[in-house]
């Protein structure tokens, strides 16, 4: 019965889409485009400087601390959550793992520090980070306070935490190896720092696309009820997303000894809003549930692009921060408008 | 003898009495509506019933067997499932990762183990349940939140339906829908039903009670006062009973 009021739509259409056009409807090709257009832009403008090895290496190079804190906000914000604690985690897990490898070392002098000590060292690094996340996750997820509050908390906490174990200035002894190997290091012609940031992005994309835990992410931050009700474990799923977010915060805390050599405890205030931008210029959305680490990662580099260029061509750098307001705010109101079109049917 | 039965089910918030002693009984492969005026215990009887809150006394009856659920998962692991008022499905996530969410498939073997997801596969159930189902979509491939109202609806339903072994609930499963759409959900519930499993449906609406369900229960004042059957699901019956005009079960 009632064939007529039901025929308007055939059967289910089990062709998947070809590759292309998935593409071609996701926004990461857009902004993918964007960043091609500016880099180009950018080498037709001043062939001489820009397009050299030189400069591909060091916006490489300079992105990859922040690269490796968005794959982790990335993660957060798809569950609808936020982390303004990322830059504060990362200086003070730099300073656990500094001060770890010093307290190894005679003398409290890291500089000489063979492997075995810098191995621990990562180790101090990463638990350190790690440690403060699972701190943000369980006050977010169990006591329920709300992932702005508790993070903006621990922004500052950690912070202070750091600069109360060294008394507020920087560790600068850090192991000439490390420096070498990671900070400085090549292998033909990729720079070290650049291999571990894809690596994490590679594996941070892989977890986030195909496995169980991925699929979760997304499912909370799209509806957490409906993936309570399906007997997903929300709380114990939100509170090991922050404890990731923090270990990668102090793998980005390792990476960050490694090149600059010292704790940098006052230069990373603003890493925070810097990963929060990058993730969302890639398209992931504040209200959760959607997003990309693809899209993150071309999130990085349009402001990484836009800074190095302006330097380039001559600009004055104070546009940098104006320009990637506007992409920013334009990536926002893109999705406003995407969600408000869907939630009208 | 009846799939799921409840006898003298009370339950009670503090001093409030939400149900006095109510009954149900459901059969494989019927539709039987639950009926009953705002405040009967509709809500508080299915909760009890999927494992949302526990009764507190009375009996619930599986299959012959009495069982208690302490918790939904426990109904759902049982094959009762449930379809909410409120849809509980993810938006942003396609029609087969929602049919699938919480039970997903994993690939075989190392991949596994790391907890890789068998997209293709789930994929591939996932279009045969529906065409069982008879929901149609245009496109596996988009968010479900891009669907209109009927189809998510459908999708919600085919989930329950897909994991349920043994009962359905349906809580108002069209009480916000477009009368085609509506249309779509009735013939989705009849399937089911034709599947052999047992569907209770919750709903204010009488003509959509007369349309589809095999028989009524109606609850009054948290007690079963009421089991009609075709012939006797007049509207006036329908309403006699959720009123007080019509009580079969004086004694109960």
């Amino acid at each position: 019965m009632s064939q007529s009021t039901l025929d308007y739509e055939s059967t289910v259409n089990t062709e998947q889409q070809s590759l292309g056009k998935r593409l071609f409807s996701a926004n990461t090709l857009w902004t993918g485009l964007v960043l091609l257009v500016l880099y180009a832009v950018f080498s037709i403008m001043r062939p001489d400087a820009f397009l050299t090895l030189f400069t591909f290496q060091t916006l490489l190079i300079e992105a990859a601390v922040l690269l490796v804190l968005t794959v982790g906000m990335t993660f957060v914000i798809i569950t609808s959550g936020i982390d303004l604690s990322v830059g504060s985690v990362l200086v003070f897990a730099g300073v656990v793992g500094a001060q770890v490898m010093e307290g190894m070392s005679p003398g409290g002098d890291a500089t000489g520090a063979g492997a075995g000590v810098i191995a621990v060292g990562l180790l101090a690094t990463v638990a350190a980070g790690a440690a403060w996340g699972l701190l943000n996750g369980l006050l977010i997820a169990k006591a329920k306070i709300p992932p702005l509050i508790v993070t903006l908390g621990s922004f500052g906490a950690a912070l202070g935490a750091a600069q109360l174990l060294t008394g507020g200035s920087d560790v600068r002894t850090v192991p000439a190896q490390l420096r070498d190997w990671l900070g400085f290091g090549q292998t033909a012609g990729v720079p070290h720092m650049v291999i571990l940031a894809a690596v994490v992005a590679l594996h941070g994309a892989w977890l986030l696309r195909t496995t169980r835990f991925g699929r979760n992410n997304y499912a909370i931050g799209s509806n957490a009820e409906a993936a309570r009700r399906v007997g997903i474990n929300v709380t114990g799923h939100l509170v090991a997303t922050y404890a990731y977010v923090g270990a990668l915060a102090g793998l980005a805390g390792f990476m960050s000894l490694a090149y600059f050599g010292t704790t940098t405890i006052s230069g990373h205030s603003t890493d925070n809003l810097n990963a929060i931008a990058a993730v969302v210029i890639g398209g992931t959305s504040l209200f959760g549930g959607v997003g990309t680490v693809l899209g993150s990662v071309i999130g990085v580099f349009i402001p990484a692009v836009l800074t190095k260029g302006f330097v380039v061509i001559g600009v004055q750098p104070y546009w940098q921060p104006i320009a990637v307001s506007i992409v920013l705010v334009a990536a926002v109101w893109l999705d406003q408008v995407r969600r408000r079109a869907r939630n009208s049917r | 003898m009846p799939l799921l039965e409840a006898h003298n089910i009370t339950k009670n918030y503090g001093s409030v009495e939400a149900l006095r002693g109510a009954s149900f009984s459901v059969d494989a492969g019927e539709v039987v509506a639950l009926i009953g005026d705002n405040g009967a215990g509709k809500s508080t009887l299915v909760k009890c019933l999927v494992g949302a809150e526990q009764p507190t006394s009375g009996e619930i009856v599986l299959d012959g067997k009495r069982v208690s659920f302490d918790s939904p998962t426990t109904a759902r692991r049982m094959g009762i499932e449930t379809v909410f008022q409120d849809l509980a499905v993810a938006p942003d996530l396609d029609p087969a990762a929602n049919l699938f969410l919480g039970r997903e498939i994993k690939r075989k073997g190392l991949l596994g183990a790391l907890g890789m997801l068998d997209k293709a596969e789930m994929r591939k159930q996932a279009a045969e349940r529906f065409t069982t189902f008879g929901v149609t979509l245009q496109s596996l491939d988009v968010p479900i939140g891009s669907l209109s109202g009927g189809q998510r609806q459908s999708v919600a339903v085919a989930r329950a339906v897909a994991w349920a072994s043994k009962v359905v609930f349906m809580d108002e499963p069209t009480a916000a829908l477009g009368v085609v759409q509506r249309e779509r959900v009735l013939e989705v519930i009849k399937r089911v039903r034709d599947n052999g499993i047992a569907v209770v449906l919750i709903t204010h609406n009488m003509p959509e009670v007369q349309a589809v369900a095999d028989r009524v229960e109606v609850l009054r004042l948290g007690k079963r006062v009421a089991r009609l059957t075709d012939a006797d699901m007049s509207l006036e019956n329908l309403v006699g009973a959720m009123t007080g005009a019509l009580n079969q079960e004086e004694a109960a």
